[in-house]
């Protein structure tokens, strides 16, 4: 089996996580997801560290994130396909 | 299935352990230089210092006595010097550990001052670990393993697989008859409706939403921002964490996919209904929570962390397991079990899940975590209030 680049954990989620080191904008990246055993293609539109989030679908502002096919908060920016997600451009929804 | 038991000690209450402590227990946070005294004098002794227990008073009293007499009871230990600065409180603690059968004595430091106590407590001592050094490990049931888990320093990884790898555990080990317990209530923000619906009954699902709630309004009561300089921590966002809710998610793989849990506890309270599920109210950081687990009576805890937590309890074996490779590699001395094959497609959570049975086994056995090894016995008590 090949090494995946990410790993999505549901089919639909909005992110997928980087799994190897370095990371840099315009790599292909093969993405592994884990409840359907499939595999997809994106390309990393920024450098994206290991263990960090790629957004798998354009999100817009207020836009609901969803990981483990669930609401893990919202877009605070319009984001890309394959830009890099973490928390200065989506928030909680909680607290 | 191959790990279906383990060699522990049988105690006298019937319950198994799978270390055999000989501690100093302060009644007190003034008693811990009497009992750090004793420690180190009579080799095979280990003392508890902790931060309280005067004028306390009401539930945070309550839960005082169950955390010191229940780490007292934890059957990882095999005997027990009680040390208090005056005979009441003592005999309390003294008299909630005796009720398991294990030889437990009290002493008080008033009256006589700390020198003769240490003293007369080395004396004690020395005949506690000459009587515990002779007990001998015997096979026992794996149903017979009380198991808490706890994530730390979690990280995007813990979600894809250590998390996941004991959740699997736990399903497996379900299924056989075990007790285990997770708890950490505020780190289940965004995921409450899932976590209420693991529940096996109405009434702990109702329970569940009580605490949940109850520990919400103090959050929100004592907020002053969004907490996002501390929920996620900053290493759960150097890790790729972003917001609670998406570690809430992740830290409920814990609990794997078909175990349900059949009561809530109080904080350091030991389980009632048999073995199964527990959820616990406690607290998210790993020195508070781990001390409730232990003192519950849980022997052995799985703690899966991304970034590497380096905590351990001085009552409760903790096994630590990453799924980050960079962990893995650059703090190996802190990691019991490296699952971070998963991420690369060569293991699945099932067979993570079995790699962490087998290292569970081995250390039940008497191999020493990695924190063991490191001296890591963080206890950090649970105080609801200031004291009166």
């Amino acid at each position: 089996m090949e090494e995946p680049g990410f790993i999505v954990h549901h089919k639909g989620d909005s992110l997928g996580v980087v799994v190897v080191e370095d990371v840099k904008a315009g790599q292909k990246l093969r993405g592994w997801i884990m409840d359907t055993n499939e595999t997809i293609e994106l390309t990393a539109a920024a450098d994206i560290p290991l263990g960090h989030k790629v957004a798998l679908s354009a999100l817009k502002t207020g836009d609901t994130v969803l990981k483990y096919g669930n609401d893990v908060g919202r877009a605070v920016e319009d984001i890309g396909v394959g830009g890099y997600v973490h928390f200065h451009n989506i928030k909680s929804k909680r607290w | 299935m191959t790990h279906d038991h383990f060699f522990g000690y049988r105690r006298a209450n019937g319950r198994a352990g799978i270390r055999n402590y000989v501690l100093i227990l302060p009644v007190d946070d003034i008693s811990n230089a009497a009992c750090e005294g004793v420690a180190n004098n009579v080799f095979g002794t280990m003392a508890l210092p902790h931060s309280y227990g005067r004028l306390q008073y009401g539930e945070d009293l309550d839960l005082h006595f169950r955390t010191i007499i229940g780490c007292g009871a934890n059957p990882n230990v095999a005997a027990v010097l009680v040390i208090g600065i005056e005979p009441s409180w003592t005999q309390r603690v003294v008299d909630g550990i005796a009720a398991t059968g294990k030889p437990v004595q009290g002493l008080h430091i008033e009256g006589k001052g700390e020198l003769a106590t240490i003293a007369e407590g080395c004396r004690v001592a020395q005949e506690f670990v000459q009587y515990a050094t002779e007990l001998q490990r015997e096979k026992i049931g794996i149903e017979e393993l009380w198991v808490a888990t706890k994530c730390g320093e979690s990280d995007t990884t813990s979600g894809i697989a250590s998390c996941p790898a004991v959740g699997n555990l736990i399903d497996k080990l379900d299924a056989r008859g075990i007790t285990s317990c997770f708890g950490e209530t505020t780190e289940i923000t965004g995921g409450e409706k899932l976590c209420a619906s693991r529940a096996a009954n109405p009434e702990a699902a109702a329970k569940f939403m009580k605490v949940f709630q109850a520990y919400q309004d103090e959050v929100m009561r004592f907020k002053v921002d969004d907490l996002s300089d501390s929920q996620p921590s900053k290493g759960n966002k150097a890790g790729g964490l972003s917001t609670i809710e998406e570690k809430a998610f992740g830290n409920l793989q814990k609990i794997g996919e078909k175990a349900m849990y059949i009561d809530v506890l109080s904080p350091a309270q030991a389980p009632t209904k048999g073995p199964g599920l527990y959820f616990m109210d406690t607290s998210s950081a790993a020195a508070e929570c781990l001390p409730l687990q232990a003192a519950a009576g849980f022997v052995l805890h799985l703690f899966p962390t991304g970034q590497g937590n380096v905590v351990g309890n001085p009552i409760m074996p903790t096994l630590k397991l990453t799924a980050n490779p960079r962990t893995a590699r650059v703090m190996k001395e802190h990691i019991d079990l490296d699952v971070s094959d998963v991420l690369k497609r060569k293991m699945t959570i099932g067979e993570a899940g079995d790699a962490l049975i087998e290292m569970a086994v081995r250390i039940s056995n008497g191999r020493l975590t990695t924190a063991e090894t490191l001296r890591h016995r963080e206890f950090a008590m649970t105080k609801l209030y200031r004291s009166a």
